[in-house]
């Protein structure tokens, strides 16, 4: 190919590309969201579709940080974000998420008043994040390790499951279960020290840091864990798609539970769309069927609790008006606090070594 | 003479010009680039992405001195490298060998295959591959007990030996390939001429082959050392508890608290630390070459 063709060919690729991303119509609403998270099941964009006549655009992101960096970097791309409860306020404060006017979403007068008003997600009386779906990091057992489920979070330091014994390679995570094991409030640990001491004495149980859903189910399977920190809706999953031998145990020292909210970004170009998707994502229909065909958090919406079965996993353990009283709601946390949290898991780590 | 000379060269690299430009052209905006802006990052106290205000500091080479932390696992890696690299050696080295030397046509073309083979899977693959061999209950242990009378325990996963089982198996074919060129380029008249001079095979072995082999081996080291230091995936995935490395806390620091100004200055630091390696090893690479 000769110079002068080469750059037309070259000048040709770039017109069309940018003409391709221009051409972002108002039908269009594009979301941002964790990959394999509800908003991307190709038989709930489909019934959107259908019913609404805009087109959805999944994008993805793999942590929290990547999130707003996409939010900041691509401002007036994307229509609906899902943030986490405790990354809302920076969102907001970093003006990368307007108010929602409620009243257009005719689902949103079903969510529980304690979620719908939860402080992290309210500012100056201005709705920033509609609450979506909830669970809890707890611990999860291999059923065929105990006759009888533990209840005590002091099960995980037990010589007998020496070797056997697993947590996320996650570091706040990590922090935030010392605090319950030592009695600590998450959100406002004030003892650190003793935070070190559990998780150290911890560390030779350790077989493995898991990373991802696929890492534990895997370890079930081939019998080699009994016990470790686990998702709520990951242990649902496990038991009732994967017929694996897994059991939520929610201690009684406490858990820790977190809330995922969806928000409009500044600059969104199609509003109306993105209230319509996120009407449709908290609603009753959706949510059962993805609980059925895929397995689900707890949502927020406590119709769509009420829509399932009696004895559905999500709603009578989660449900239970005992469990609420034992969890913690995850709050921010600084980018500070963050690194420390980090600098306090890496050295447990090399300890260990 | 001389002008004319320049004229040559000159002329020489016009000519060259436009078979390096896409090369150089790649390497710029790929490497140096990205690069230079990784250097630039690292002495930021925040990401400007992140649209917090920042400013220059030294506070993340700091970092890396204040804390005994980092220092432990650089040394960790740097004996991960110097283990992994030894064991491509003792493995790879007598294959090349065989492979240059001994085995000719076909039966050659059919095992160099099989070294080039693990290239052609992806990364991730081949050690989730070694994951379902090496766990309690996997292939390794339910074979082993199949075949032998008593009864032994395998369980290597998530374990040291697993990290450098994994790594080797990744790395060795750099090994195998980079000594195979030079050993094939051993004339087979000198072999012959030490062996009518009644050299021994050892003798043969440390005075001709290795001595002329040497720049593959050196080549391979290099090509393997140098990945394996700063290797993430592979620690983590089969290490377990034991899988901590310097790779992995750079990886933390991108990934998990988006402190890229941190993560880009420990990088450099392996990067400085590796140069230095290789620098003071230079004098005995060049005369091995």
């Amino acid at each position: 190919m000769c110079m002068p063709k080469l750059t037309a060919f070259l000048t040709a690729t770039a017109v069309f590309t940018s003409v391709l991303t221009l051409a972002a119509n108002a039908a269009e609403v594009h979301v941002l969201n964790w990959k394999g998270y509800g908003a991307d099941e190709p038989w709930a964009i489909a019934a959107f579709e259908k019913a609404t006549g805009s087109k959805v655009v999944n994008d993805f992101f793999n942590s929290e940080q990547e999130m707003l960096t996409k939010l900041r970097t691509n401002p007036g791309l994307y229509d609906v974000v899902m943030i986490n409860a405790a990354f809302n306020d920076q969102a907001m404060a970093e003006k990368l998420i307007q108010p929602i006017d409620t009243s257009k979403l005719s689902n949103y007068t079903d969510i529980s008043k304690d979620k719908a008003g939860s402080p992290m997600l309210d500012h100056d009386g201005k709705v920033y994040g509609v609450p979506w779906v909830w669970g809890l990091t707890a611990l999860a057992i291999n059923e065929k390790s105990f006759d009888k489920p533990p209840t005590s979070i002091t099960e995980m330091w037990n010589e007998a499951h020496k070797g056997r014994v697993v947590i996320r390679d996650d570091a706040v995570e990590a922090v935030q279960f010392g605090a319950i094991a030592t009695g600590q409030n998450i959100n406002d640990i004030k003892d650190m020290e003793a935070v070190k001491t559990k998780l150290t004495s911890l560390m030779p149980q350790i077989k493995t840091f898991w990373s991802s859903e696929n890492d534990w189910n895997q370890m079930v399977a081939s019998n080699q864990i009994d016990i470790g920190t686990y998702w709520s809706g990951s242990a649902d999953r496990a038991k009732t798609h994967f017929k694996l031998p897994v059991s939520l145990v929610i201690p009684q020292e406490g858990a820790v539970a977190w809330l995922d909210a969806f928000s409009i970004p500044v600059g969104s170009k199609n509003v109306t769309g993105a209230e319509a998707f996120i009407n449709y994502m908290i609603d009753p229909k959706f949510y059962v069927e993805w609980v059925t065909k895929v397995g689900a958090p707890v949502s927020a919406n406590t119709k769509a609790v009420e829509a399932l079965p009696e004895d559905a996993f999500n709603r009578k353990v989660m449900g239970d008006p005992d469990v609420a009283k034992r969890i913690q709601f995850q709050a921010p946390i600084t980018d500070a606090q963050r690194e420390a949290y980090l600098a306090l898991w890496q050295q447990l780590k090399v300890d260990v070594k | 003479m001389a002008a004319q000379g320049a004229t040559a060269s000159r002329s020489g690299l016009k000519s060259a010009l436009p078979l390096l430009l896409p090369a150089y052209l790649w390497l710029t905006v790929a490497i140096f680039l990205p690069l230079s802006a990784m250097v630039f990052f690292s002495f930021m106290t925040e990401l400007p992405l992140s649209g917090k205000p920042w400013a220059f500091t030294f506070g993340n080479y700091a970092a890396f001195f204040s804390q005994s932390l980092y220092l432990t696992l650089l040394w960790a890696s740097l004996r991960l490298g110097l283990e992994v690299t030894l064991w491509c050696i003792v493995i790879g080295y007598p294959a090349a060998y065989v492979l240059a030397k001994v085995l000719k046509g076909r039966s050659r073309e059919a095992i160099f295959l099989l070294v080039i083979l693990p290239f052609w899977s992806n990364g991730l693959v081949r050690i989730f591959s070694w994951a379902m061999v090496l766990r309690e209950g996997g292939i390794l242990d339910t074979a082993l007990n199949a075949v032998l009378p008593f009864k032994i325990n395998i369980d290597l996963m998530y374990s040291y030996p697993a990290v450098i089982i994994g790594l080797v198996h990744s790395y060795v074919p750099y090994m195998v390939l980079t000594c195979y060129l030079t050993l094939q380029a051993i004339d087979d008249s000198l072999i012959e001429a030490g062996r009518s001079l009644g050299a021994s095979r050892l003798q043969m072995l440390k005075r001709v082959i290795i001595p002329l082999s040497m720049p593959g081996l050196v080549a391979g080291a290099v090509l393997i050392f140098v990945p394996v230091v700063g290797s993430f995936m592979e620690p983590r995935i089969l290490g377990g508890r034991t899988g901590t490395f310097y790779g992995t806390v750079i990886e933390d620091q991108f990934v998990a608290v988006f402190n890229w100004p941190l993560g880009a200055a420990l990088s450099f630091i392996l990067l400085a630390v590796v140069l230095v390696i290789l620098a003071l090893a230079a004098p005995m690479l060049r005369r091995a070459a």
